[in-house]
């Protein structure tokens, strides 16, 4: 048998038992046995010294190309193998995906502070300020000022916390209008101010009434405001707090600090205007209270209503969240009950 | 105000449906509550002719009657009503009917004898049982003699009718009346209404003056006007169906033809009258004066009331007999013996009304329209329209002549506006003529020069004084659906969070990411709770006049609304809550009723803040997880001075040996700890660890200044201490010794053991330490490290008596 045949031979053989080794080892084994210094391989290379000059390199290529054959062959079943034993551990690794994740505490805003915190950013993005005025105020802001001096009847619809005569807790947020609108100097631009925070009215709490609540007022003074601008803010008020699938439509109302005084009913968001519990069969919902600021409010304020003119709008986050969520009783905003907050996730 | 539409019929020609005309009203004056149909539901119910009565052998009450129902044959019911007769027209519920309540009527047996259907009373088709009238209360209604049998039996009793609930705003007083209501309306659907007129027959033989005389001792502000008129010879009896049916769909009770007829102007005009029985004045006399202190007076509903002297009353010789356009006093009152009576007709202040009915707890149909106001030009017509009215319906005679106590001379208003006024407030760009058509429909007398309207309102619109009002008035007729719809143009401002509110929004975030969910509790609580966990001495606001003890004063701390709350959560068996609330508190301020508003923000943890589950085991939360999240919310507001915790007993509500206060260098800040077992058992409440920090003085605090610092390339090494050291040192000590030994290039000392259990001798406990140094220019040396390390062995020995393991 020729030196080549020898190593044809010996590398079919190779080839065989390397395809064969079913482990590691056994692949380690054909390694050594096969390509070791003591190997058969090397057997061979050294009856190379038998052949003549001509023959010796040929014979030399063809011992390293059955060597490199051999260790291709042996690389490869190595990575077979890994790769199967790999996958093996891998699909003995497999959990259960579906069992929960480790709980990472989280807790939630109000639902109340969701809402204004809402319109805030809205507000914000068509220029108002934010302004937080004082809970305890004194008369003459929260009533005198707004034009509902002593004993206007439409104090009535405001039953008021007083602290003394002349100082209570405020009955609206819009008690601080009058301090923004005499403060403010018109050569740097318009007055946009929204103000919400709590208010507090002598109300016995059941489920529609708390003494404790919230308000968000906005007003804004210049040269040119018409009741058209205030339209339509108020038009994006409701769609970004509804949807702007509903319809708006302003109604003649009253308010002893604006003239012309409306409100604004949205198309009922749970029977779409036909007519259900929600909107006492109206088909509408009463969100907001609005109207031009009224000439004395601005006359009080030492601004000019010739001159100026400018629009008011209220509305309670907490009656917008019990319709938007179906929630019956006020009280449940105050009470904390974690069953009641955690329902709402949404990041304020 | 609730509206007849067959009433408005009488001013207007009106065929739209009742829905409909609500809606507009609705869009275009005042809100609607909502349409109220009396027959609504009502089925089957019809006019009834009792042909024979016979009482029931087996009854001492029931009767057995045969009814005429129109049809072939008279059926036969059985009735109870002791007032049933043969001969009257009736109301029967047929079988299978419907009648109010949603009550169906079958066919029966009223002991033993069959019954088909019902006789009806008023309140049984669902009448409000304060409208029927008295006299008819306990038995069936009888029908008119003409109504016809088989007939439904609504439109005999105004059934029929269809009623708009109007909930008229304080500025539409002129709306509290169908006059009111019909112009509005006439304006709206542009018609020219048909107002009431007055046929008033005086008798010549007699001169009201002759008997009656008035003096108004109180000024002109007070009673702007007040006039009588005496009517003699009446009777007094039921009126007529056609008023009861009126006044009753208005939701007033029917009571006697006098005070019915006065409720029917009042109804019309809007202008509240007061009858006295005109026998039981003194001399006929009459005088309108302030009471005086101590006076008292019984009013109609049998009260006994002491006067203020803000009341104004109506005397008989200086006696009081009515408490002025409230309520009318027992002993001057109509009666059925009453003969003559001396109507009031009168303008009283609103402000004095309002007074009034607000001090004695007394709302009337009358009140309500004095504080709104009244239309002053409509006073006198309205009293004789009742004169005239009463005298009919009484058999009566009116005396010749008013008698005037006081009389007033009512001028319009005039008010001027141009047309670019009105488009500018408005937005809009209505033409010269749109706007002249609206003072039209309105009826109010206009003239236009150039662009500028000159116009008279009409005493009966008194809401409407300056150019703004008739802006509205031009609006609502115009229709606020027809108005564009913009935003405001002009300079562009700049619209962002203030410091102090962007901080105020971060914490809440923070709060929430640290598992903190967001509470919102009373600021109005108990004076004890008020005061409770205060971080500084101050008085309580208190409410003058509170509802409750439970919510009559301001709170000067957070935490005690949070225990409230994790209270009720606990009592709903809710026993892991971590709440935290944003809020202000209220700190009296020396020599101010104001206080100062604080902004605070406070948590409060009870329970675990993470359950158990399939791999976690829920840990109940102590001092240390509290802390956490203080100093991670701390840590991010980056202030420039350092934040320490000292051990504090000064908060009574707090647990004496787990509780520190938070100081900003050298500002107190807060508070952080356990509430005590006895504060936990007061409030109902389980084992609870609460935080309370001021945000305002946070937020005062200056911020640190942050730079990059180069991050040493150079490796760090590091060494840790075991000792052995004395339970009462805090490991605030040991760091502060360490950081102050640890020579230049100690970087951190981090604590990574404390134990004291077995093994320690008892006052100590056992403390690790990791020390990380390096050097920000170059490789460390070992023998260097362990000079400095020595050093701070030697001064943890020395100073702090450690035993180094
Ligand atoms: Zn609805």
């Amino acid at each position: 048998m020729s030196l080549q045949d020898r190593l044809t031979e010996l590398r079919d053989q190779g080839l065989a038992d390397i395809k064969s080794a079913d482990v590691l080892k056994k692949v380690n084994d054909v390694k050594v046995d096969l390509l070791g210094k003591k190997g058969p391989i090397t057997e061979v290379l050294r009856g190379m010294r038998d052949l003549t000059p001509e023959e010796r390199p040929k014979v030399g290529a063809y011992a390293n190309e059955v060597r490199d054959k051999l260790q291709a062959a042996i690389d490869h079943r190595r990575e077979e193998l890994e790769l199967a034993a790999q996958n093996k551990r891998l699909a003995a690794e497999k959990i259960d995906v579906t069992l929960p994740g480790r709980q990472v505490p989280q807790g939630q805003p109000h639902v109340i502070t969701q809402i204004i915190t809402q319109l805030e950013d809205l507000f914000m993005g068509m220029g108002y300020q934010i302004v937080d005025g004082d809970e305890v105020e004194e008369d003459y802001y929260n009533f005198e000022r707004l034009n509902l001096p002593k004993d206007h009847p439409a104090r009535d619809m405001q039953d008021t916390f007083y602290i003394t005569k002349e100082i209570l807790l405020r009955t609206q947020t819009s008690a601080d209008q009058p301090r923004s609108l005499e403060n403010h100097d018109f050569s740097k631009g318009p007055l946009k101010v929204l103000s919400p925070g709590r208010v507090y009215r002598r109300d016995t709490d059941d489920a529609t009434h708390s003494h404790q609540f919230h308000q968000i007022e906005g007003l804004v003074v210049d040269k040119h405001i018409t009741m058209a601008d205030l339209k339509g803010t108020l038009i994006l008020v409701a769609n970004e707090l509804f949807g702007d699938q509903f319809d708006v439509r302003l109604r003649p109302s009253y308010f002893p600090f604006t003239e012309p005084s409306v409100e604004a009913d949205v198309t009922c968001f749970n029977c779409n205007g036909k007519g259900c519990a929600v909107c006492k069969q109206t088909g509408w919902i009463e969100v907001l209270g609005a109207g031009m600021v009224h000439p004395r409010v601005l006359k009080m304020s030492g601004i000019d209503p010739e001159v100026y003119g400018g629009f008011a709008f209220g509305l309670g986050p907490d009656r917008f969240a019990m319709l938007k969520y179906g929630v019956d009783d006020i009280r449940n905003f105050y009470l904390n009950d974690v069953r009641f907050l955690s329902q709402f996730y949404k990041k304020g | 105000m609730r509206i007849s539409y067959a009433w408005l019929r009488d001013y207007l020609k009106l065929d739209i449906p009742a829905d409909e005309l609500a809606e507009k009203i609705e869009r275009t004056a005042v809100e609607v509550d909502g349409v109220i149909r009396p027959s609504e539901g009502l089925k089957k119910v019809v006019v009834g002719d009792v042909l024979e009565c016979v009482p029931h052998p087996d009854s001492d009450h029931l009767h057995i009657c045969q009814v005429d129902v129109g049809e072939d044959d008279p059926i036969q019911i059985v009735c109870g009503a002791p007032n049933v007769a043969a001969g009257e027209k009736v109301i029967v519920a047929l079988p299978n009917s419907w009648i109010g309540n949603h009550t169906k009527i079958k066919r029966s047996k009223m002991r033993g004898v069959v019954s088909n259907g019902m006789l009806c009373a008023l309140d049984e088709l669902g009448f409000d049982e304060k409208l029927v009238p008295k006299e008819v209360a306990d038995g069936i209604f009888i029908l008119p003699a003409d109504a016809k049998p088989g007939e439904p039996v609504f439109s005999y009793i105004g059934m029929d009718d269809e009623i708009i609930d109007m909930s008229v705003t304080p500025n539409r007083g002129d709306m509290l009346s169908m006059n009111g209501t019909a112009h509005e309306l006439a304006a709206i659907y542009d018609q020219q209404p048909t107002m009431p007129t007055v046929d008033l027959h005086e008798d010549a033989n007699e001169l009201a003056d002759d008997e009656l005389s008035v003096t108004v001792q109180a000024d002109e502000q007070a009673v702007p006007m007040y006039k009588m008129r005496l009517i003699k010879n009446i009777t007094i009896k039921p009126s007529p169906l056609w008023l009861q049916i009126r006044i009753w769909n208005a939701g007033m009770r029917p009571i006697n033809n006098v005070v019915d007829a006065t409720n029917y102007i009042l109804m019309q005009y809007g202008q509240p009258l007061h009858a006295f029985d005109f026998n039981s004045l003194t001399k006929g006399q009459v005088n309108v004066r302030f009471a005086k202190a101590g006076e008292q007076l019984t009013t109609l509903d049998g009260e006994e009331r002491d006067l203020a002297t803000t009341d104004l009353v109506i005397c008989s010789d200086d006696v009081p007999i009515c408490l002025a356009g409230t309520m009318g006093g027992l002993d001057s009152e109509v009666t059925d013996n009453t003969t003559a009576i001396a109507l009031e007709g009168a303008i009283f202040d609103a402000v004095k009304i309002r007074k009034t009915a607000h001090n004695h707890n007394l709302h009337s149909e009358a009140s309500m329209r004095y504080e709104r106001g009244i239309d002053h030009s409509a006073t006198e017509t309205a009293l004789d329209a009742a004169a005239a009215l009463i005298a009919e319906l009484s058999d009566g005679t009116v005396t010749t002549g008013v008698v005037v106590g006081r009389d007033e001379d009512v001028q319009p208003a005039v008010v001027k506006i141009s047309l670019s006024r009105i488009n500018h407030v408005l937005g809009t760009d209505l033409s010269l003529e749109t706007v002249a058509d609206i003072f039209k429909r309105l009826d109010f007398p206009t003239t236009i020069d150039g662009e500028t309207y000159t116009v008279t309102i009409p005493a009966r619109r008194w809401d409407i004084h300056i150019p703004a009002d008739l802006i509205e008035e031009v609006a609502r007729l115009y229709g606020y659906d027809n108005l564009p719809s913009t935003l405001p143009t002009g300079q562009p401002t700049i619209g962002k969070l203030n410091e102090t509110q962007q901080v105020i929004r971060d914490s809440r975030k923070l709060m929430e990411s640290a598992g903190l969910t967001q509470a919102i509790s009373y600021s109005l609580t108990t004076e004890a709770k008020a005061k409770a966990f205060a971080m500084h001495a101050s008085e309580v606001t208190k409410l003058d006049f509170p509802m409750s003890s439970e919510r009559s004063a301001l709170r000067l701390n957070l935490i005690s609304g949070l225990l409230d709350d994790l209270a009720y959560n606990n009592a709903r068996k809710e026993h892991d809550v971590a709440l935290y609330e944003e809020g202000r508190v209220f700190f009296s301020q020396p020599e101010q009723v104001r206080p100062k508003e604080v902004e605070h923000i406070a948590g409060a943890i009870t329970g675990s803040m993470v359950q158990t589950a399939w791999d976690t085991a829920a840990t109940p939360v102590d001092f240390y997880q509290i802390k956490g999240i203080v100093a991670g919310y701390l840590k991010s507001l980056a202030l420039a001075a350092p934040i320490s915790y000292v051990a504090s007993t000064e908060h009574p509500e707090m647990h004496p040996g787990r509780t520190a206060d938070i100081y900003v260098g050298e500002d107190l800040v807060g508070f952080v700890g356990e509430i005590h077992p006895a504060t936990a058992k007061a409030y109902k409440v389980r084992e609870t660890y609460v935080f309370e920090l001021d945000l305002d003085a946070l937020i005062a605090q200056p911020k640190e200044h942050q730079q990059y610092q180069t991050i040493s390339k150079f490796p760090s090494i590091t060494r840790d201490v075991a000792m052995l050291i004395d339970d009462q040192v805090t490991n605030a000590a040991i760091v502060k010794l360490i950081t102050d030994k640890g020579g230049a290039h100690l970087q951190k000392v981090q604590l990574f053991d404390v134990y004291n259990g077995k093994h320690v001798p008892a006052g100590k406990k056992s403390l690790a330490y990791t020390l990380t140094y390096q050097d920000q220019n170059g490789t460390l040396v070992d023998d260097e490290i362990t000079k400095a390390f020595d050093k701070v062995l030697a001064a943890l020995t020395e100073t702090l008596g450690a035993e180094i393991r």
